[in-house]
């Protein structure tokens, strides 16, 4: 006699049904669980994903909340890291090695790059270290996994509108007039965050096993500083070679800032980087489907290995 | 026929040992270029099965008690039921909200103040924003902590950080709780709450599978018991009869007079000084006696060591199965500095009268400095049967008959004259 011959038949058929606390805690559909071993590949489970929103939410709010507790500049240093950046490049590469910048003031050609990768950066590394830093969390309650470095992620967005808020200063302050464009700055920081989160996927869910992760993340963040167009522009190259340097996802990122913003502020006008943009967000695409897949592959062995 | 809330089959669950690991790129690199080099061979790893084939359901509304000894799968049962970790074999059905608590206050952040991490903590446990807003005054209540709810946990005594962890979870409303040995942190009282809660839940008809090494506590609470014995069901049934049969399995430890060998035992310490050998008697003449209550007690070791030296505190903790300490005959406490030097030597322990009731007694040994620094130390050695005294009276033992043993008198003194009324006279 099997005991599971007590189930009843739906729960067969994928009842998949993880409850959150989001319901009232009297009228619940019962569903049935089935716990199993998991094999192959699997692709997001959006439902659960969905399901545990409120959890995602917290953990955002804890990020931002813990941020810049017990520190004395507090919110201060979401500012400052672009900024000694900036005032960096500028009197090396501005200055001193007198680097092109499309025409634009150089310090607001620097720093309207500066933006999008702190926030791309930041996201990056946090994420990376994001399931290493919960370990305790991921050892003692099951939720999906993917949220602690979405969260991570999410979390920067403060640090990016602080930082976005100095940018307006400078564009006023050099007189630089937004054109129409604007409004695909969503977008364009919707591809920074898919290409952090796609990178960091990958890192986080290797970090898992191999701490060498660690100590690679701030590396990999200095090379691919300097692989983008932050401290000079992307016209530095002809084409085609300037649409395929777009196969880093920050390329488009950036260049799609710079022309949203500043295209009004400069002499002849910036031309539209599309082509670029396009091969950038197909990039960040497959960075990021790879990541959530090979991540998910690898979720059900996080609480053991960690 | 009452509706089922968990439904295993056949789980089984298999770690790899450590050696297998590649814990660097680096050796992941090199193992995957030998496996390119001889892709035929296999790799050679190590598996271990924490749990194996464990099948069993369990009713709604049904309390069940875990029990077993460490290492035995209870923890990594609870993993696979909250789906902390995935089953290597078999299935799991579950019916409802699964709630677990593996351990007190899971996800708190130091930096924020206790009304912050009552919502997060919520989160996580699968609580809402509104379910936490419906509770927070009776998780705040319980957890006494009204005061200083704005303060950061970090500022919060250890006692308050705990029931504040508890609270929460307590407050959690799932179909099915799934509760680790939470309450063998904190003090009584804080056990005592946490077990008037656990109480409180069971009663209210909600499913609870409750890992303890709290026997008292599990027969307290739970209508049914499973016993865990190295990664399969040894028993199943009422937690009493369970219980005994956990008791009772282990008197089929060491016999009097017979040597056991330690070499195979799991410990910890420097291994400057090993333990090798145990056998215990009855009779301090070390024949094959059995121990009794208030009688005699023998221990002999036998112990090696690297190098010639001194051993400052050589100690035989005899415990109880919650984990006490009742016995520790320490040769520190007697100024007894203890040679050993390579090859084994034989040290003895004499104890006149073990002032212990009936009952089997987990024993540990010990080997250090006085500074603490541990040379061999091997937790749950050996068991120690002591059997009831028979020597006097009808030798019945009362079912309760407590944990130290006592020489006492019953007198008759006859016809007593009526004490009030002296006193009124």
């Amino acid at each position: 006699m099997q005991p599971h011959e007590a189930i009843p038949a739906e729960a067969t058929l994928g009842g998949v049904g993880n409850p959150t606390g989001a319901g009232d805690g009297m009228h619940r559909d019962k569903a049935w669980t089935i716990i199993r071993p998991s094999h192959g590949w699997r692709s997001l489970d959006l439902t659960e994903f969905w399901q545990y929103r409120e959890l995602l939410y917290f953990l955002v709010w804890r990020d931002v909340k813990v941020r810049y507790k017990q520190t004395a500049l507090g919110a201060l240093w979401a500012v400052l890291q672009p900024l000694s950046a900036m005032l960096v490049f500028s009197i090396f590469f501005g200055r001193l090695a007198a680097v092109p910048s499309d025409g634009l003031p150089y310090p607001l050609f620097c720093y309207v790059a500066l933006v999008p990768w702190a926030f791309f950066a930041n996201g990056l590394t946090h994420s990376a270290n994001s399931l290493v830093n919960s370990q305790n969390l991921i050892k003692k309650v099951y939720f999906p996994r993917i949220a602690v470095p979405v969260a991570a992620v999410l979390a920067g967005g403060v640090d990016f509108l602080i930082a976005f808020a100095l940018l307006i200063g400078m564009m006023a302050f050099y007189h630089t007039v937004p054109t129409a464009n604007v409004i695909w700055l969503p977008a364009l920081l919707l591809l920074a965050m898919v290409t952090a989160l796609g990178v960091g996927l990958w890192l986080a869910a290797l970090n898992v096993t191999y701490r060498d992760i660690q100590y690679v993340v701030p590396f990999l963040v200095q090379i691919w500083l300097f692989a983008t167009p932050i401290a000079y522009p992307s016209s530095l190259l002809s084409e085609p070679w300037r649409t395929l340097y777009g196969l880093n996802p920050m390329v488009g990122v950036v260049e799609g800032f710079r022309w949203a913003l500043l295209a009004g502020g400069a002499k002849d006008g910036l031309p539209a980087p599309s082509a670029m943009i396009l091969v950038s967000s197909l990039a960040a695409l497959v960075v990021f489907v790879s990541g959530v897949f090979y991540f998910r592959r690898l979720e059900k062995t996080f609480a053991d290995v960690v | 026929m009452r509706e089922l809330a968990i439904v295993a089959t056949g789980v089984g669950k298999q770690f790899a040992l450590a050696a297998r690991r590649h814990d660097t790129l680096r050796d992941a690199l090199g193992a995957a270029a030998r496996r390119l080099q001889a892709p035929l061979r296999r790799q050679h790893t190590e598996k271990f099965w924490a749990l194996k084939d464990l099948s069993f359901d369990l009713a709604q509304g049904e309390v069940l008690g875990i029990i077993g000894r460490n290492g035995a799968g209870k923890s990594t049962l609870l993993k696979l039921l909250s789906r902390i970790t995935e089953p290597t074999a078999g299935e799991i059905a579950i019916r409802g909200r699964v709630g677990s608590l593996l351990e007190v206050g899971t996800g708190f952040h130091p930096e924020l103040s206790g009304r912050e991490n009552i919502f997060l903590n919520g989160a996580i446990l699968g609580m809402g924003r509104k379910e936490v807003s419906r509770k927070f005054d009776e998780i705040v209540a319980f957890a006494e902590v009204e005061r200083f709810l704005d303060t950061p946990v970090k500022h919060y005594s250890s006692g308050m950080y705990l029931r504040l962890g508890f609270a929460v979870a307590a407050h959690l409303e799932p179909d099915i709780l799934v509760v680790d040995e939470v309450l063998a942190v904190g003090d009584a009282e804080f056990q005592k709450k946490c077990l008037g809660k656990m109480g409180e839940v069971a009663s209210a008809g909600r499913t609870v599978v409750f890992v303890s090494h709290n026997l008292d506590a599990v027969q307290r609470l739970c209508n049914r018991c499973m016993l865990l014995e190295r990664g399969t069901l040894a028993a199943d049934g009422r937690p009493a009869d369970v219980i005994a049969r956990y008791l009772g399995n282990d008197r089929g430890g060491p016999a009097p007079g017979a040597t056991t060998s330690l070499d195979e035992m799991s410990r910890t310490g420097s291994g400057k000084v090993r333990f090798r050998s145990v056998s215990y008697s009855g009779s301090l003449l070390g024949t094959a006696e059995p121990v009794r209550a208030g009688g005699p007690l023998l221990v002999r070791l036998e112990i090696d060591a690297e190098v010639s030296r001194t051993v400052e505190s050589l100690a035989v903790c005899i415990s109880d199965y919650e984990g006490r300490l009742l016995v520790n005959a320490d040769a520190a406490e007697l100024g007894t500095v203890v040679r050993v030097g390579p090859g084994n030597t034989l040290i003895e322990f004499r104890i006149d009268r073990l002032n212990l009731m009936a009952g089997s007694y987990p024993v540990s040994l010990w080997a250090g400095d006085t500074v603490a620094a541990t040379y061999d130390s091997v937790d749950g050695a050996f068991l120690l049967p002591v059997e009831a005294n028979r020597s006097k009276g009808f030798g019945i033992t009362p079912p309760s008959n407590g944990l130290v043993y006592c020489d006492f008198v019953v007198a008759d003194l006859g016809a007593q004259l009526p004490i009030a009324s002296e006193v009124a006279s």
